[in-house]
């Protein structure tokens, strides 16, 4: 608030009046003199699990980076190398002039990640699902999906022109019901996540995927927070329960343990293929720069052979939900399902209150609040990484309570 | 089931929903009178949907504004 008065600005109706309830919730907010959760900046990333934010040397607890693999050196190398070698873009599209030997090498260690026969890489995870969602359900198909879902799942529903059906958070016999109910001869995609990414929780895959295909569905997996470290190969909550092979498409990004940005499908359709030709958010955008491509399938082939990190980051998130349990927090899961750990706030307020004494702490975890969240909670998630310490889980913990403690929560 | 019927198979599910009790006419709109949120809209929807074994996929939900529009369609899908 500043003290020379402003004049009263009156603004006519117009095409942002419809945010005016957004507007006026965020300004409540910033007047209470809370630090803006959505406008931190990172100064200097020292590591993937420290950063300098607001000069203060911080804890990283709330990135998607669970492999740690953003500063691998054999990761970075083969950027700078692309770099070179490639040039800073592609300036095309992937079915144009955007298809460099990058691209097919990283298409070719998803293949051998996933062991399937198509992989497709897209500009980014949520490019992935918009494109695959909206081409592969056309009218008159139905597609039947968890209420939960990720807004790139939902974007892609509403992009394409299929009947959209969504049933209960990981609710069986819902979604049993709805497919049932489905016409006779229509076209039915499932749509499912391995770990939903708010509350961290694990889909019952082996259930939903067996009676998806009991009822004639093709079975969509997005599987953007379980890669590298769920799975017996890293492959995700399909592969830990053992039914991977009844999925039809596989989702993924690379903005999470691969530790880049992109997206990516893959598929044993035998006519995945014409998807490069008919998906028009693969098709009608430049495809990533060289660089980035090469990161990818370095850090991808690395994941394959993680089995002392993914140990290392199980540990961490048993430790993290022990530890906040013992203090008192309310947690999303009862136990850790995934390297995802959501504290149940009271309210924003006292979130976003909770956050900045986080952050003065000296810990950055994640706000999230409705729309984005599920029955309109407010949480702090904290993600962890593979490359945080044993200590630095101790840290967090010492942190955690304090904070907690000052504003009021436990 | 008849028009009626439905009316008032709809009416009861609504009642638990309807935590005002504002009266119910034709014209009583879902997110305007009744104030549903999203929440609420889905667990209202999916109780009718097993009420009467249809389904009201989102395309046609965003058809549905009021109270008289929703006994409609339901009257409509049942027939199908
Ligand atoms: C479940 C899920 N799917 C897709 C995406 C989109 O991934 P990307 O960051 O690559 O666009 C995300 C990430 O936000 C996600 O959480």
């Amino acid at each position: 608030m500043s003290d020379t008065a402003t004049p009263e600005l009156t603004i006519e109706r117009d095409l942002f009046s419809k945010f005016d309830e957004i507007i006026a919730v965020r300004e409540n907010l910033l007047s209470s003199g809370v630090t803006d959760p959505f406008s931190l900046v990172m100064e200097k990333v020292l590591s993937p699990t420290r950063a300098i934010c607001n000069g203060r040397d911080t804890i990283l607890l709330g990135t998607y980076n669970y492999m740690g693999m953003t500063f691998d050196p054999d990761v970075i190398q083969a950027g700078k190398d692309a770099l070179d070698q490639f040039g800073a873009g592609t300036t095309g599209s992937r079915v144009l002039n955007g298809t460099y030997q990058g691209h097919r090498e990283c298409e070719q260690a998803l293949r051998e990640f996933y062991a399937m026969d198509h992989a497709m890489v897209f500009s980014t995870g949520y490019q992935a699902n918009l494109g695959i969602i909206s081409t592969i359900a056309g009218k008159d198909d139905y597609i039947i999906l968890d209420i939960d879902s990720h807004a790139s799942i939902w974007d892609g529903c509403a992009l394409g022109n299929a009947q959209v059906v969504p049933f209960k958070h990981n609710d069986i016999e819902a979604m049993e019901k709805r497919l049932k109910r489905v016409p006779e001869g229509a076209g039915k995609l499932v749509i499912l996540e391995g770990v939903y990414s708010m509350l961290g929780d694990v889909a019952p895959l082996k259930e939903m995927v067996r009676v998806a295909k009991e009822h004639g569905a093709m079975v969509l997996v997005d599987e953007a927070h379980s890669m590298g470290f769920i799975g017996e190969h890293g492959r995700g909550v399909a592969e830990a329960q053992g039914v991977i092979d009844d999925v039809d498409f596989i989702i993924g990004t690379f903005s999470k343990s691969v530790g880049t940005v992109g997206g990516f499908c893959v598929s044993n359709h035998p006519k995945f293929e014409i998807m490069r030709l008919v998906c028009r958010p693969y098709v009608f955008t430049a495809s990533l720069p060289p660089s980035v491509v090469a990161t990818a399938a370095t850090s991808i082939r690395k994941l394959m052979h993680g089995a002392d990190k993914r140990a290392h980051l199980w540990e961490n998130s048993r430790r993290l939900h022990g530890g906040l349990t013992a203090l008192g927090f309310t947690l999303g899961t009862s136990e850790p399902q995934s390297a995802i750990v959501a504290v149940i706030m009271p309210d924003l307020e006292r979130g976003a209150g909770m956050w900045e004494a986080l952050l003065h702490e000296g810990l950055y975890v994640n706000l999230a609040r409705p729309p984005a969240t599920p029955a309109n909670m407010t949480l702090l998630r904290c993600s962890l990484c593979a490359e945080h310490s044993a200590e630095q889980v101790e840290t967090i913990l010492g942190m955690f309570e304090r904070a907690g403690k000052a504003v009021g929560i436990i | 089931m008849n028009r009626e019927e439905i009316d008032r198979t709809i009416l009861s599910i609504i009642e638990p929903f309807n935590k005002k009790g504002v009266q119910i006419t034709d014209s009583t709109t879902f997110a305007g009178d009744l104030e549903f949120d999203s929440l609420t809209v889905m667990d209202f929807v999916a109780e009718i949907e097993d009420s009467f074994d249809i389904i009201i996929s989102m395309n046609q939900q965003a058809e549905i504004e009021n109270y008289g529009q929703l006994v409609d369609a339901v009257n409509k899908l049942q027939g199908e």
